[in-house]
């Protein structure tokens, strides 16, 4: 609550000074519209952005679930054969070592102006923070619990079932803060290079007609969407780390 | 499930990554007897230890280890740890039964209850490790151990994080539960060498050897006479070796 308090203190001393800013620099709308402008668009264009906010919520929700899946996924399968290790990182790897935003027109022009070109961006930016570090955590699981398995004669995959993945969660829940931190980012990206819906492309139309007022209403929304998901992920992510702490 | 407990006898050299830690061992584990492990850390007792259990990624054994009943050791060997090895996520009860689970075995509930109960934890199965003391910790990892029913146990210093009335409490606990099992007990307490060991090995650098032990059963009492006589005399046998 006493966070809460803190957080608010400080938009409203941002608001002040933005509205302070616009009343005596004289700066023209369109070049900075003042916050009590931005809110009255907000609340008139409030069906507008909704529908387009909602497009965004969609792929940054289904770019974060397919990634999250995948990574997780990529990671137990490296961590179980060590010549999947062998040929499977470098590849892994690679997927970094390419720019995201180099790739994403290219994907417009494969899948489309529809959702599915962005929720690849989300998931292809998502996918090696989640994959990296739950591998790291599957293959740190303490010595002395698969010494333990081993000697009960446990398969190796019910070790992974019942020792190795619940012992790695925490480390996947590291990999998941990040991603939900990355997911709105691959979504706008995706939007900002071809699109007919979400809040990157009213934000880049309303960029171009100069109502620079939508545009900031737009963002506004987008950074309370991020806030929301980090917030919801992050609190799920404590309740895996409290409960599988070595 | 449960066969007679076998002796044990290992016979050959031990070496980790081409350092040779013991040279011509040769070791006779008596059937359903506790014997006790001591030597100077480093020596290679965890060694011997994970060598019998047979995690030997890391080991390089050219010998025989056989027991006198010819079955192999694979399946007949439970094994508790310096620290409870307790799984965090799990209740008290589930981390009792992770050995049927590991085994994809049909889970004996009931069984697992009334060890819990017999070691005075009925109150904590549905609690998480994190919830309880030290000593109850490792008295839930003596009720899983005992889950498996096998019938040699590994003990690698199971008790030396616990409190000098705990850890009493805890040896006598375990001589009771474990009678007739062939014990391997690694340890580094004389006292407690004294207090459980029927056959007391000291391991040297390259050598083993075989010390005297009381004549009385155990768990011997703490303030036995001969029980203190032989972990003085132990004590002074390390203090020797330790140079």
């Amino acid at each position: 609550m006493k966070q809460l308090l803190r957080i608010m203190l400080s938009v409203l001393l941002i608001l002040l000074a933005w509205q302070a800013l616009v009343i005596w620099g004289e700066l023209p709308h369109f070049i900075l519209p003042s916050p009590l402008k931005v809110v009255t668009t907000l609340w008139e264009s409030r069906v507008l952005i909704a529908s387009h906010a909602w497009v965004t919520t969609q792929e940054i929700l289904l770019g974060l679930l397919i990634g999250t899946v995948l990574g997780a996924l990529t990671a137990v399968w490296l961590s179980q054969s060590s010549v999947v290790r062998y040929l499977v990182k470098p590849v892994l790897i690679l997927t970094q070592a390419l720019p995201v935003f180099a790739l994403a027109p290219l994907f417009t022009l494969w899948l489309g102006y529809g959702m599915a070109s962005k929720i690849l961006v989300a998931v292809l930016i998502i996918y090696f923070p989640v994959a990296s570090s739950f591998f790291d955590g599957l293959m740190q699981t303490p010595q002395g619990w698969m010494h333990m398995g081993r000697v009960m004669g446990a398969t190796p995959k019910r070790l992974l079932w019942h020792i190795q993945i619940p012992a790695a969660l925490p480390s996947f829940a590291s990999g998941l803060r990040l991603a939900a931190v990355y997911a709105p980012i691959g979504a706008v990206i995706g939007e900002w290079v071809g699109a007919s819906q979400g809040l990157g492309y009213l934000m880049l139309l309303a960029n171009g007609r100069a109502k620079i007022d939508l545009m900031f209403a737009a963002l506004f929304v987008l950074a309370l969407l991020t806030l929301l998901l980090h917030y919801a992920v992050g609190r799920f992510c404590d309740v895996l780390v409290e409960k599988y702490r070595p | 499930m449960s066969t007679q407990a076998p002796s044990i006898h290992i016979q050959g050299s031990i070496s980790i990554a081409e350092n040779r830690l013991i040279e011509t061992l040769d070791m006779d584990i008596k059937a359903g007897t506790w014997s006790c492990l001591l030597g100077a850390s480093g020596v290679g007792k965890s060694t011997l230890l994970h060598l019998i259990a047979g995690l030997t990624e890391h080991i390089r054994f050219e010998g025989s280890l056989t027991t006198n009943d010819r079955l192999p050791l694979e399946g007949r060997i439970a094994y508790m740890a310096q620290t409870d090895l307790l799984l965090p996520w799990l209740s008290i009860l589930d981390n009792v039964l992770i050995g049927q689970r590991l085994r994809g075995e049909p889970i004996q509930q009931n069984r697992a209850e009334t060890l819990l109960e017999a070691l005075g934890l009925q109150n904590h199965r549905h609690q998480y490790p994190s919830q309880l003391s030290g000593g109850q910790r490792q008295r839930a990892a003596l009720a899983r151990t005992l889950m498996e029913e096998r019938d040699i146990i590994l003990l690698d210093e199971p008790f030396s994080a616990l409190d000098a009335g705990t850890r009493a409490q805890m040896q006598e606990l375990s001589a009771q539960w474990l009678k007739g099992k062939t014990v391997l007990h690694v340890t580094h307490d004389p006292g407690e060498a004294a207090r459980l060991g029927e056959q007391i090995f000291l391991l040297q650098a390259h050598r083993l050897q075989t010390l005297d032990v009381p004549a009385l059963s155990i768990p011997r009492p703490v303030d036995d006479p001969q029980t203190l006589a032989c972990q003085g005399r132990l004590l002074r046998i390390l203090r020797e070796v330790a140079g």
